[in-house]
C-alpha cells in the first residue's frame, strides 16, 4: 500500500454522505410542512395533557363536592366545576385519556384487520375475489346506524364479561374497528398487487423464501407509508365516532367521563354555563385537526415524488 | 353502456340481499323479548300465543323471507297507496312498531319530509359553496384565498357536527337570539310570517350540514382541478389562443367534475346517516331521530326498517355513482 493512493479516495468519502435510513428523509420532508409540525406539537401536548396531566392535577374527576357546584373558572378550578361540583379540568384529563385510548386502540385494531385482509387479498389470488366482495359489502353498510345498534345490543353482554367500563371500552373499540378497516384493506391490496410482481419479490421467492416471510420481510415494509397515512386518518375518525356515540347517549356510562360524554352532559346547561360544552368540543376538534394535519404532512413526506424537491 | 349498467345492477341486488340478512339476523339475535314489556299477570300460555302470533316460533329462514317480503313488497306498496290513493295496498300483516303499535311504514312516511328538507338543503348548499371555492383555490394555488380556503375546509372537516351545532346554538340562539334552537315540525307554512319562522328554524341545521359537506367536497374539487390543470390538453387549449375563461370553465372544469360528481352521489347516503347527529342536536324529528328513539326503546322492527332504508340508499347511490362515472368517463365502461 502506497501513501498516495488513499488521498483521492478519502475525498470521495467526504463527498458521499453516510448511509441514512430513509425515515430520516421522510422526517426532513415532514419538518418542512408547517401545518404538520404545528399539528404534531398540538397532538403531543394533548397526549401529555391526558397522560401526565392527572399526575400533576390532583383532583379526582369523580369527587363530588356539592357545595362548590357550578363554579366559573378560578385558580382552584381553572375550567370551573359541573352541576355536582366535580372539577372539569380533571374530568377533561381523564375523559381525554379514554377518548384518545379508544381512538388509538380502535385505529390499531382496524389497521391490523385492514392490513391483514389487504395483504391476503393482494397476495393470494384465490382469496382476492371473496375478500374484496366482503370489503365492498362492508362499504355498503350504513355504518353509524349499525354502530349504534351494535352498542345497544351487546352492551349488557360485554359489561357482564369485562365489567362496566372495560366492557363498553372493548365494545366501542371493536365496533369502530370492524366498521373502519375497509379503506386500509383496499389501499393495501392495491399496493400489494403491484409489489408482488416486482423483481425483489421474485428474487426472494427464487431462493425459497416462504410466502409468510415474503410478506412480512419484503412486502409489508413497502406498504408502510399508505398504512401510516390511514393510521392517522383512523385515529381522527375513531375519536369522532366515539364522541358521536357518547353524544348520542350510547357511549360510556355517565360516571365515566369521555370528551363526548362531557359535551353531551354539558348540553343541558348550555344557556347558563356554555364553557361546559366548549371545552370538550375544543379538545375533540383540536385533536382531530392536529391528527389530520399530521396525516397531510405524512402523506407528502412519504410520497417519493414530492420528497427531496 | 347497457351491459355495464346491468353488470353493476347484478352486483347491487345480492349486496342488498346480504345486507338485509345481516340486519335481520343481527336484530334477531338481540337479547330481549317483545313480550317482556307486557304486564307480568299474563300467563305463560298466553305469552306463548302472543309470541306465536308475532311469528317468533318459526325457523329463522322462514321468518327472514316473510320479513323481506313485507319489507320490500308490502310496505312500499302501502306507502305508494297512501301517497296516491290507488287501491294497490296488499292485505296481510304489516311491520308494526313495538313503541306505537302502528305500521312502521306510516311513521317513516311522516318522518321523511323533515329529513329530506334539512339534509337535502344542507347538501345542496354545501355543494353550491364547495364548487366555486374548490375551483378558485385550485386555480390560484398557494394564494391567500387558497391558504384560507384550505385551512377553513380542514377545520370544517375536522370539527365534528355535534360541536359545530352546539356552538351555533350557543352563538345564534343563546347569545344573539336570532334563531330558535329547536326545530318545530308542527309549523306549517301558510303565510309570510310562518315562512319566515320556517326559514329561521331551518337555517342552523342546514348551515351545520352545509359547512361540513362543503369542506369535504371543496377538498375533492380542488384536488381534481389541480390534477387537470397540469394536463397537456390545457396547454394545447391555451396555445390555440382560447380565452382563459373558456379553458378553465369549460375544458378543465368539465373534466374535473367527473370524480366530483361521483363523490357527490356516493356522499348522499352518508349524509343521511350523518344527519342522525344533526337531527339530535336541533331536535328535528326526522328519520335519524326515529332511529335513535327506536334504539333506546328496543323497538327492533323500527330499527330494522330504518337501517335497511339507509342500506338501500347507500347501494342505490353507489349504483348511480358507478353509472354516472360510466357515462361521464367512457374509459371506465370497458374493464
Amino acid at each position: 500500500m502506497t501513501d498516495a493512493a488513499p488521498a483521492p479516495a478519502a475525498e470521495d468519502i467526504h463527498d458521499l454522505r453516510p448511509p441514512r435510513n430513509q425515515w430520516w428523509d421522510v422526517w426532513d420532508q415532514f419538518k418542512t410542512h408547517k401545518g404538520a409540525m404545528v399539528g404534531m406539537i398540538v397532538f403531543v401536548s394533548i397526549i401529555l395533557f391526558v397522560t401526565v396531566g392527572p399526575w400533576l392535577w390532583s383532583f379526582d374527576p369523580g369527587h363530588i363536592d356539592i357545595r362548590s357546584r357550578n363554579q366559573g373558572s378560578s385558580w382552584t378550578h381553572p375550567m370551573g366545576t359541573d352541576q355536582l361540583g366535580r372539577d372539569i379540568l380533571a374530568r377533561m384529563m381523564y375523559g381525554g385519556r379514554v377518548s384518545v385510548a379508544v381512538g388509538m386502540t380502535a385505529m390499531l385494531l382496524g389497521l391490523l384487520v385492514g392490513t391483514l385482509i389487504g395483504v391476503l387479498a393482494g397476495y393470494f389470488r384465490a382469496l382476492d375475489a371473496p375478500l374484496m366482495r366482503t370489503t365492498d359489502l362492508f362499504l355498503a353498510l350504513p355504518l353509524l346506524p349499525l354502530l349504534l345498534i351494535l352498542v345497544a345490543l351487546f352492551r349488557d353482554v360485554l359489561e357482564g364479561v369485562f365489567g362496566q367500563a372495560m366492557g363498553v371500552f372493548v365494545l366501542i373499540v371493536v365496533a369502530i374497528a370492524i366498521t373502519s378497516w375497509m379503506q386500509t384493506a383496499r389501499i393495501v391490496r392495491g399496493d400489494v398487487l403491484a409489489l408482488k410482481e416486482r423483481e425483489f419479490v421474485l428474487a426472494a421467492r427464487s431462493i425459497g423464501t416462504p410466502s409468510r416471510r415474503i410478506n412480512t420481510r419484503h412486502i409489508l415494509p413497502n406498504v408502510m407509508s399508505p398504512i401510516m397515512v390511514s393510521a392517522t386518518l383512523g385515529i381522527a375518525s375513531a375519536i369522532i365516532t366515539e364522541s358521536a356515540l357518547s353524544f348520542l347517549g350510547l357511549g360510556f356510562p355517565p360516571d365515566f367521563p369521555t370528551w363526548g360524554r362531557i359535551l353531551y352532559d354539558g348540553r343541558d346547561w348550555i344557556e347558563q354555563y356554555p364553557a361546559r360544552v366548549v371545552w370538550p368540543g375544543v379538545f375533540i376538534s383540536l385533536t382531530v385537526l392536529s391528527v389530520n394535519y399530521i396525516g397531510d404532512g405524512l402523506r407528502d413526506a412519504l410520497d417519493p415524488r414530492i420528497r427531496g424537491r | 353502456m347497457l351491459t355495464y349498467t346491468l353488470r353493476r345492477l347484478a352486483f347491487a341486488v345480492p349486496t342488498v340481499l346480504i345486507i338485509s340478512l345481516v340486519v335481520f339476523l343481527m336484530l334477531d339475535m338481540a337479547p330481549g323479548d317483545p313480550t317482556s314489556s307486557l304486564p307480568l299477570t299474563i300467563p305463560m300460555e298466553i305469552r306463548e300465543e302472543i309470541r306465536a302470533a308475532l311469528g317468533l316460533g318459526e325457523p329463522v329462514l322462514i321468518r327472514y323471507v316473510k320479513w323481506l317480503q313485507m319489507m320490500v313488497i308490502n310496505e312500499p306498496l302501502h306507502m305508494i297507496a297512501g301517497a296516491t290513493g290507488w287501491d294497490i295496498a296488499p292485505d296481510g300483516p304489516r311491520i308494526l312498531s313495538w313503541q306505537t303499535r302502528s305500521p312502521v311504514g306510516d311513521i317513516i312516511v311522516q318522518r321523511i319530509p323533515q329529513t329530506l328538507w334539512v339534509v337535502g338543503l344542507g347538501y345542496v348548499f354545501g355543494i353550491l359553496i364547495a364548487l366555486p371555492i374548490g375551483v378558485i383555490s385550485a386555480y390560484r394555488q398557494y394564494s391567500w384565498f387558497d391558504q384560507v380556503g384550505t385551512f377553513v375546509s380542514m377545520v370544517g372537516f375536522s370539527v365534528p357536527t355535534f360541536f359545530t351545532g352546539v356552538v351555533f346554538i350557543l352563538i345564534f340562539s343563546v347569545w344573539l337570539g336570532w334563531f330558535p334552537s329547536m326545530y318545530d315540525t308542527t309549523l306549517s307554512v301558510t303565510d309570510w310570517d310562518s315562512f319566515v319562522r320556517q326559514v329561521s328554524q331551518i337555517v342552523m341545521p342546514v348551515a351545520v350540514l352545509a359547512l361540513y359537506n362543503a369542506s369535504q367536497i371543496s377538498r375533492f374539487m380542488r384536488a381534481s382541478m389541480l390534477d387537470n390543470l397540469n394536463q397537456d390538453y390545457v396547454r394545447t387549449a391555451r396555445a390555440k389562443g382560447m380565452r382563459e375563461q373558456t379553458v378553465v370553465m369549460v375544458h378543465v372544469l368539465r373534466n374535473s367534475m367527473i370524480p366530483v360528481v361521483t363523490v357527490i352521489a356516493i356522499g348522499i347516503p352518508t349524509v343521511f346517516t350523518g344527519a342522525i347527529i344533526t337531527e339530535q342536536i336541533f331536535r328535528v324529528n326526522g328519520l335519524g331521530d326515529a332511529l335513535i328513539r327506536a334504539i333506546y326503546a328496543s323497538d327492533w322492527p323500527m330499527v330494522q326498517t330504518i337501517t335497511f332504508i339507509f342500506a338501500i340508499l347507500i347501494v342505490f347511490f353507489n349504483l348511480i355513482a358507478d353509472v354516472l362515472y360510466g357515462i361521464l368517463d367512457p374509459r371506465i365502461r370497458y374493464d
